[in-house]
């Protein structure tokens, strides 16, 4: 019974989405929409268990003075502030408990929770991101050691269509004649991405489209079983 | 009788008579919801005029329609160039809902515009015909895949490639073992909706399963709460199953932040501080991926990393000692199970695939030859 009701629903549930895409007519025009909103008022619950696991595990290891336990208590005071920032004071469109924070508008400049938002997260966010050119470097660097066929050309193609992107890259085969055009590098580069490059991701994309069939039939009908804790 | 009306208008009051195909057309939208309704018109090419003797050619300026709001009046919907030939209206258009449409053609020939109505009614539609090119393909895929699970059911041996990626799993459970280091499973930034986020969940099935029976400890940081519930259930059951209960801590599941960026700090931080011996990527990822994996590589761990996205494939190829590219991270669960009907499904897909390609070769040589029936028959509009 704890199986069998959960695989009845989601067969039921995926067949009558699969229809949906066929039929425009009423009730199965709504039908994604209304799924849709489902999943985002299922979601908004479940993130309070989210937020609890949070609080626990932390917490957990401040108590135990665990190595390095302030930073788990800096995560937990910065949960903290921005929940009651948000809470009190509301966000840039919704009114908060204590109103809208006239005074700390005033002097912030915008609400607690947008100024926290702006000057403090995104800026934490773009820092990790900007982390990723140093990464891109050393795993480029690692990819393109000539060890085999495919890493010469690998790299090949990768000189290639980074010269082609760039304006030395023009310039290096400016002097060859019009009939030649063929062999300027940003051509070439061009080449290289658009039928290639292409022709492998569509092949990639093809593959996938099928596994997620696959998957999805197995799902559908029951066969795949280990989402719902796998067993009979 | 109306359009003879506005002949016979235009020949009194306009002083000049029109001739050539005239009519202006109000039609239900088909395969629809019942939202929309085309509009298309045929004018006249050539006037005559009392002045005149020939026929003058005509040279439209614009294209006016409106529409009969619900107190009749009639108001502006569109102005179009003249070398439109048709219009969709989609404005506030309800199924069963009478529509009343006015058309005016203005030419520099012309001292009034000419002048047709047309009305019609707009209905849903059953059935979307213009997807018929979709069902065929899915018909074709889903028969393939229940052919070859019913033939796996009934005993048919079959053959699947090795996946290597999937091979190592047990290496990766026996490395952490020895080694006395946790083994990091990291779902993506996927939400439950995301059938990326599923088949990596069902992998984590059979990995908490193998963890579990060799007592390797498991770490899940997720991103999403929804996913942090399914996961838990899912290696709560993986540990019952191996019959080691006691050994499941829930608290080794652990959610840590929507954010992206803040997820992968999360997760690097902990690759750093537990040393982890095997990583395990897989899901939907983004531009996390090589940060993820970049970092794991750096700690020396055995790294396995599977998703569908192939713009984050080639950072998981240099940076992973396994990558499932694309359909193997679907395939992974049923590779795993080594269930017979499961591995019917792979089987299905790949007929599938052999049927893709044929059509792709069969199109490629058609649209060479100049014959475009197959993409055309294929072509969603």
């Amino acid at each position: 019974m704890k199986k069998t009701v959960p695989l009845g629903i989601t067969f039921l549930v995926g067949l009558i989405v699969i229809s949906s895409e066929f039929i425009p007519h009423k009730p199965f025009n709504y039908i994604n929409e209304g799924l849709e909103n489902w999943f985002l008022i299922i979601s908004s619950f479940a993130i309070i268990l989210g937020q609890l696991s949070l609080i626990k595990v932390n917490s957990g290891k401040v108590k135990e003075k665990v190595e390095n336990w302030q930073y788990y208590l800096v995560g937990l005071i910065s949960f903290g502030v921005m929940v009651l920032c948000g809470i009190l004071w509301g966000t840039e469109d919704a009114k908060g408990l204590a109103g809208n924070g006239d005074k700390l508008i005033a002097f912030f400049g915008q609400k607690p929770f947008e100024y926290l938002f702006s000057n403090i997260y995104q800026h934490l966010s773009s820092t990790m991101f900007a982390l990723l050119a140093f990464f891109i470097a050393s795993a480029a660097y690692r990819a393109f050691i000539i060890r085999s066929f495919e890493s010469n050309l690998l790299m090949l193609a990768a000189v290639v269509v980074m010269l082609g992107r760039t304006s030395i890259g023009t310039s290096l085969t400016a002097w060859l004649p019009q009939g030649w055009r063929w062999l300027h590098l940003p051509n070439i580069a061009d080449f290289i991405m658009n039928y290639p490059n292409n022709a492998a991701q569509r092949a990639i994309m093809i593959s996938a489209a099928l596994g997620i069939v696959g998957s999805s039939l197995r799902i559908l009908l029951g066969i795949e079983r280990s989402y719902l804790g796998g067993g009979d | 009788m109306r359009r003879n009306l506005i002949f016979v208008f235009l020949f009194l009051f306009v002083g000049s008579f029109v001739w050539g195909v005239q009519e202006f057309k109000a039609k239900d939208h088909p395969s629809d919801n019942g939202t929309a309704i085309d509009l298309s018109w045929q004018l006249p090419r050539y006037v005559k005029t009392a002045s005149q003797q020939e026929p003058v050619l005509l040279h439209y300026n614009s294209f006016v329609i409106e529409k009969q709001d619900s107190l009749g009046n009639w108001i502006k919907l569109k102005e179009l160039h003249p070398e439109e030939t048709h219009y969709t209206d989609s404005d506030n258009i309800a199924p069963g809902q009478n529509s009343n449409y006015r058309f005016l053609a203005y030419a520099h020939e012309l001292r009034q515009p000419l002048t047709f109505e047309a009305q019609t009614v707009s209905f849903a539609q059953w059935y979307d015909y213009k997807k018929t090119p979709l069902l065929i393909m899915i018909v074709l895929l889903c028969g393939a895949v229940i052919y070859y699970i019913l033939a796996a059911k009934k005993g048919r041996d079959l053959f699947i490639r090795k996946i290597n990626g999937l091979e190592s799993m047990d290496e990766a459970v026996g490395r952490a073992t020895e080694k006395g280091k946790p083994i990091l499973f990291v779902p993506g930034i996927g939400d439950l909706d995301d059938i990326q986020t599923i088949a990596g969940l069902t992998i984590l099935s059979q990995l908490a399963y193998k963890a579990a029976t060799y007592n390797a400890d498991l770490l899940v940081p997720v991103s999403k709460s929804m996913v942090l519930s399914t996961a838990r259930e899912i290696v709560k059951e993986a540990y019952l199953k191996a019959g080691k209960p006691d050994m499941y801590n829930q608290d080794k599941i652990f959610y840590l932040t929507d954010d992206q960026f803040g997820y992968v700090a999360g997760i690097d931080g902990i690759m750093i501080r537990e040393q982890p011996a095997a990583n395990f990527f897989l899901g939907t990822f983004y531009a996390e991926a090589l940060i993820l994996a970049e970092t794991g590589f750096g700690t020396g761990a055995m790294q396995t990393a599977g998703t569908a996205q192939p713009h984050q494939l080639p950072f998981f190829v240099v940076t992973c000692d396994y990558t499932l590219i694309g359909e193997e991270l679907f395939a992974a669960s049923a590779y795993l199970s080594k269930a017979p009907d499961q591995l019917g499904s792979l089987k299905g897909q790949d007929l599938g695939k052999l049927v893709i390609v044929v059509f792709i070769i069969l199109g490629v040589v058609l649209e060479i030859v100049g014959i475009p029936w197959l993409k055309t028959l294929l072509t969603l509009e």
